[in-house]
């Protein structure tokens, strides 16, 4: 670990001066599990660490019938996973905050984390994109918002600007007919990065889907919403065939590389396996069988 | 579950271990746990590049960091020839190879090969310090698979090394990355595949794995003033430690005090040098002690992993399934040096079998990867996975049950191996019966997707020398020092034999391991020997106690010492007394009365003995594949196991399950991969994917207790068998739920998933 | 020890293991770091220094964390339990004296990370199932006992476990 100094902002303005006076070598700890050992392992450059933690609106978990779920950014997984709203009407967020490393690591890390650190494979983020998350994002020149799926915008990279950072995830409310599911693929039964995953959004118009989200991530430069697989199921009942047609779309979207982890090929097919998954997952649980 | 009763008291019970309520507290001190006044830090420069020579070494930017105290290289280590060597077990090794490996000169053969040291008042100056160290290079060509290695034209790794041939000792003309050439042969193999109705041949490939201990290595040392130089570390070999640095360092062994630190684990790992002599080197220049640590980085990169291998198996079988006729041929990455284990995997491929006309070449090859150490029954898992690989099919091919096929042929007392030994009493089929009867194998596998794979292996085990103090403490307990590092509960076994040979509870023993200027020398705890050989001495020091207690109770009566007997129920007994009855007096009795009848007593023993006998495992393993991801679960699995006789059944048990957790690991996940200039890219746990707890059921074991007739207390060596099987276990396992034959491992999600799925782009 | 070079030395205070306290720690502290070099509670161990092994594991603020996952600095206030504080005056932790009844320990490096976190599942889930100890502990590595006899101490501590053999 390279010499750093450590703040402890009491403000969101606070943060920001920090952050913006602190220049690239300023960075954001929320949970630590990704920035620490980058920082120890010297990958990036770091000589402030700016901790968020005390901020008020990073770490709260709200929820409102009308305006849906609001978790903070540094918010740990083990609190996402044990509110009573997220177990009733997000459980997709449920999938991903119960496998993002093991249990030690969720008494830390965040899904803001997750999503600001921008690993193609970020198992945060592709649930945020079918949900339609928008991540609100704190700056010198005020608060934006920005869709989930424009956040990454490739390998460790984002959209956040000098000075700025992630405030909170706000996903849109529940709506009765729907249901939502992520899957991931690692060899191991815990404790790995995903070689692809998936998440899928449905919601149903009677026996029809209504509209359909679908995200694969670890299958390009960053985690990407698919279009055309959700189009696939939208209009129709779901069937073996429309299933079948997302997860080809998903296939078709993919565009992999070789890796340790994982090959083109493997993860391509996985693409489709993990999309046909969720859409079962999210499809009984939104009430409706397959 | 244990199959036989024996006739002990103390042997077979389960006691809690001496040791173990300071590792469950956290205060038992590993290596890395020790803080002296005054002590620096050390960190190792490494090498960037698999292959290169160094030009030029500058510290000055390093030495000019405040704090920063020393920074060594190789000039600050005597140049060793290449015709010096060490003792390490029953072998030599040789210093020039120690030495090379420990640090770099001239050449660098490795990713991660160490440069430089540096030492500095904290650990964080002295991590700032490595970026400080400049190391110009000028890179090589890396050679990074063993049969481009073999090639005529593949750029040298050691221009002065030339194939030895170790069937006529004769060094080849032309240098080459092949160190060394074995053969073993026995019958004629010819005419034995001559004879055959069937005949299978094929290859098999491994990566290289680690062993993958928790504990990175650790060393401190101190130079002191008057040239006494004090070593705490993880070590398996105190001994062997302190007569390396020896060597290394061009220092007297009797000023070189070795004291081992409880070591979490090592697996073979933990018996190279790799700190200490840097840290001694650092503590020389500093004055001051010097404490270095490897991060799990440096592991996976320097420390020695085991070799990846090709092997070609050829089998000859009668139409009934007799065996006639086996050819091997083994290919070994040894590293960056030479010293692959395929003479062991020589020695072990086709053993578990009688096979009587038999030819096998093996090959240490040198490749520019970190050079390879012992792991858990060195080169026997890779032979066995290519052997019962090939066996599975042949049992498939002649439609015979996989074990009947290998009960048929299954070696026993008298057959001879191709090194021409031939086996005394072993347990071979015993373990293949105990499979067969048990209930998992009675068991119809049920559901789609699923396959049983069954595997038979074997191990020899070592012997080599042990000491044992003893003195017996006027409370009736007997204070034992031993010089084996105890890596998995070696100090409860030990204690146990000497508890059964004295006739008392095993808690009125209290073991001790101590440093190597405090008891006799002690060869490594490896080659699972420490219960047997450590048992053994204990056992004579045991011997040793009853024979003076004996006399002291002669002393006291004042009769004869040959009238005086020790019963095994720790009664010394007499002849009769004025009134008649048979004198007798308990060994608590007499210790309480030893200090005002001549003074303590203690037992001693140096032994030394060969007897180790052979060990075999038959693994069983059910396997579910998931069609869809190629992800292989293992469902169930059962290990029987030639245990000899088990003295603390609970580690003798989690011995096994401990090898076939690793054994599983090796089958579908773990390997070393490099990129196309031979760097790592998964030296880490993320990584690397070792088992959690997540990925493997509970393991039953069955202990096959067929004592060694060559140990007092029949003991086998059990921890290295039981990593032997689970690679062919699960490649056969696999075989049966997809209809496809893994021949490379790791069976990884991946590798499933392109036979799975041939067609798709 | 002196500060490195661009370092700032800092005073944490924080309840460790039931006591607080002061320490002095260099900015670039990891918990780890600050708990077994400043501090000497070296029963917290190091495996792999990135959030892979589980060594480290202790108690912060009532979760299970990895202690080289988090910098000395952020500890201020905060309450620590290390395998230091898991047995009491009374004896040893039914945890502790299940792992040494069914020999659940080989090498013993990475036991103090999990029987701190065997602790922290029977804390929330007092009768685990199998399934449940295996998920919870996944995140530490044992490489000596193949996890059969630790995922059965922590049934037995929990006295759920069927009898051992």
């Amino acid at each position: 670990m390279q010499a750093v100094k450590y703040a402890r902002p009491s403000s969101v303005e606070e943060a920001v001066e920090l952050l913006e006076r602190g220049g690239a070598g300023a960075r954001v700890l929320a949970g630590g599990t990704d920035l620490i050992v980058l920082a120890r392992e010297r990958r990036i450059d770091v000589d402030l660490l700016v901790d968020v933690k005390a901020l008020e609106p990073l770490t709260a978990i709200r929820y409102d019938p009308a305006d849906g779920l609001t978790i903070g950014a540094a918010a740990p997984c083990y609190r996402i996973a044990a509110h009573p709203a997220v177990q009733e009407h997000y459980p997709c967020l449920i999938d991903c905050a119960t496998l993002i490393g093991g249990v030690a690591i969720q008494g830390r890390a965040s899904l803001g984390g997750n999503l600001c650190n921008a690993s193609p494979a970020g198992d945060g983020i592709p649930a945020l994109i079918a949900l339609g998350t928008a991540v609100e994002i704190a700056g010198p020149e005020g608060r934006r918002t920005v869709a989930a799926e424009q956040f990454c915008t490739g390998p460790g990279r984002n959209v956040l600007g000098s000075g700025e950072f992630v405030v909170a995830l706000r996903a849109p409310p529940p709506d009765g007919r729907a249901g939502a599911a992520f899957r991931r693929f690692i060899p191991r039964g815990e404790m790995d990065i995903a070689v692809t995953n998936a998440a899928v959004h449905l919601r149903f118009d009677g026996d029809r889907v209504g509209d359909a989200r679908v995200a694969v991530g670890a299958v390009a430069p960053r985690p990407l919403l698919v279009a055309e697989a959700g189009a696939a199921l939208a209009g129709a009942p779901l069937s073996e065939a429309t299933i079948e047609k997302a997860a080809a779309a998903a296939r078709a979207a993919a565009r992999p590389i070789d890796d340790m982890r994982g090959t083109v090929k493997q993860r391509r097919h996985l693409a489709g396996v993990l999309v046909a998954r969720c859409i079962r997952i999210a499809a009984e649980r939104a009430g409706v069988g397959p | 579950m244990v199959t036989t009763e024996k006739p002990y008291k103390v042997v077979g019970t389960r006691p809690i271990r001496p040791d173990g309520t300071d590792k469950v507290t956290g205060r038992a001190n590993y290596g890395a746990d020790i803080r002296l006044p005054g002590m620096l830090y050390g960190r190792v420069k490494r090498s960037p590049i698999a292959h290169g020579t160094i030009k030029r070494i500058d510290a000055s930017k390093a030495l000019a960091l405040a704090g920063v105290r020393a920074v060594m290289t190789a000039e600050d280590l005597p140049r060793k020839g290449r015709r010096e060597f060490a003792p390490l077990g029953s072998v030599k090794i040789s210093l020039a190879t120690l030495s090379g490996n420990v640090m770099a000169r001239d050449k660098v053969r490795y990713e991660g090969h160490a440069v430089a040291a540096v030492c500095a008042t904290d650990p964080h100056i002295a991590e700032d310090a490595l970026e400080l160290i400049e190391v110009e290079y000028e890179e090589l060509p890396p050679v990074l698979h063993a049969d481009e290695a073999m090639l005529a034209s593949a750029p040298l790794i050691d221009e002065a090394l030339h194939t030895r041939e170790m069937a006529t000792g004769e060094s080849a003309e032309e240098p080459s990355n092949v160190a060394m050439h074995f053969v073993a042969e026995m019958g004629d193999v010819e005419a034995g595949f001559a004879e055959a109705d069937v005949v299978l041949e094929r290859t098999f490939k491994t990566q290289m794995v680690h062993q993958g201990y928790i504990e990175p290595h650790n060393a401190t040392a101190f130079w002191r003033q008057d040239g006494g130089l004090e070593i705490w570390c993880s070590t398996q070999a105190t001994f062997v430690m302190r007569d390396h640095l020896a060597g290394l360092l061009e220092h007297p062994v009797s000023q070189i005090r070795v004291t081992p630190q409880e070591i979490g684990g090592g697996f073979g790992g933990k018996i190279s040098v790799y700190l200490e002599p840097l840290a001694a080197v650092l503590s020389r220049k500093t004055g001051k002690p010097v404490k270095m640590t490897l991060t799990r980085d440096e592991v996976f990169r320097a420390t020695g992993p085991t070799s990846g291998t090709a092997i070609r198996v050829k089998l000859g079988a009668k139409r009934d399934g007799t065996l006639v006729a086996a050819a091997g041929e083994l290919v070994y990455e040894a590293g960056a040096f030479p010293g692959s284990p395929v003479a062991a995997g020589v020695r072990c491929i086709f053993t578990a079998h009688a096979i009587p006309n038999q030819r096998i070449d093996g090959y240490d090859v040198l490749v520019n990867k970190p050079k390879v150490q012992p792991y858990r029954a060195p080169g026997a898992p890779a032979a066995c996975f290519a052997t019962d690989s090939v066996m599975d099919e042949l049992a498939e091919r002649l439609d015979l049950d996989p074990i009947a096929l290998r009960l048929k042929n299954a070696a026993v007392e008298g057959t001879r191996s191709a090194d021409g030994a031939a086996f005394g009493v072993i347990g071979s089929r015993d373990c293949l019966e105990a499979i067969r009867n048990s209930p998992h194998y009675r068991s119809e596998l049920q559901g789609p997707n699923r396959g049983r794979g069954v595997a038979h292996g074997y191990w020899y085990n070592a012997g080599l020398e042990s000491s044992a103090y003893a003195s017996v403490n006027s409370d009736g307990t007997v204070a034992l020092v031993l010089g084996s590092p105890d890596i998995g509960g070696t100090r409860a076994s030990i204690a146990m034999q000497l508890a059964e040979t004295l006739g008392i509870a095993a808690e009125r023993v209290i073991p001790q391991v101590v440093d190597t200027d405090s008891v006799g020398f002690t060869s490594v705890t490896g080659g699972s020997r420490t219960a047997f050989a450590g048992g053994w001495a204990a056992h004579e020091a045991g011997l040793d106690l009853r024979q003076q207690l004996a006399a002291r109770a002669a002393k006291i009566w004042g009769v004869e010492a040959e009238q005086v007997r020790y019963r095994d129920d720790a009664v010394i007994v007499g002849p009769a007394g004025e009134d008649g009855g048979e004198r007798s007096i308990t060994f608590t009795e007499l210790a309480a009365k030893l200090a005002s009848t001549g003074g303590m007593i203690v037992g001693r023993a140096d032994s030394n003995h060969a007897s180790a006998a052979p060990t075999f495992a038959t693994h069983l393993v059910d396997v579910e594949v998931d069609p869809e991801t190629g992800k292989v679960e293992v469902l169930r699995y059962t290990a029987a196991q030639d245990v000899g006789t088990a003295i603390h059944p609970s580690y003798v048990e989690g011995q096994i399950q401990g090898g076939v957790s690793q054994g599983v690991g090796w089958a579908l996940n773990e390997e070393y991969r490099f990129d196309e200039k031979g760097r790592m890219e998964n030296a880490s746990f993320l990584d690397y994917r070792m088992p959690t707890a997540l990925d493997l059921p509970m393991i039953e074991t069955v202990l096959v207790e067929v004592p060694n007739p060559g140990h007092p207390y029949g003991v086998r060596g059990v921890g290295e068998v039981p990593i032997v099987p689970p690679l062919a276990a699960v490649a056969n396992a696999v075989h049966a739920a997809t209809g496809h034959r893994f021949t490379e491992l790791p069976i990884s999600p991946g590798a499933v998933l392109e036979k799975l799925l041939p067609g798709e782009d | 020890m002196r500060a490195a070079a661009g370092s700032r030395r800092i005073v944490v205070g924080a309840t460790i293991n039931d006591e607080p306290q002061e320490f002095l720690a260099d900015e670039r502290d990891s918990l780890l770091e600050a708990l077994r070099e400043r501090i000497g509670l070296t029963g917290v161990k190091e495996g792999c220094n990135n959030g892979n092994c589980g060594a480290c594991t202790v108690i912060l603020d009532g979760r299970l964390v990895c202690a080289c996952l988090v910098m000395a600095a952020e500890v201020e206030g905060s309450a620590i339990t290390t395998i230091e504080g898991i047995a009491s005056s009374e004896g040893l932790h039914p945890l502790q004296q299940a792992f040494l009844d069914d020999a659940a320990l080989q090498c013993g490096v990475c036991t103090p990370g999990f029987i701190v976190a065997a602790k922290a599942l029977l804390d929330v889930n007092p009768h685990p199932a199998e399934d449940d100890v295996r998920l919870w502990l996944a995140g530490n590595l044992c490489r000596c006992t193949g996890y059969d006899k630790i995922v059965q101490a922590v049934l037995d501590a929990a006295g759920d476990g069927k009898e051992s053999a």
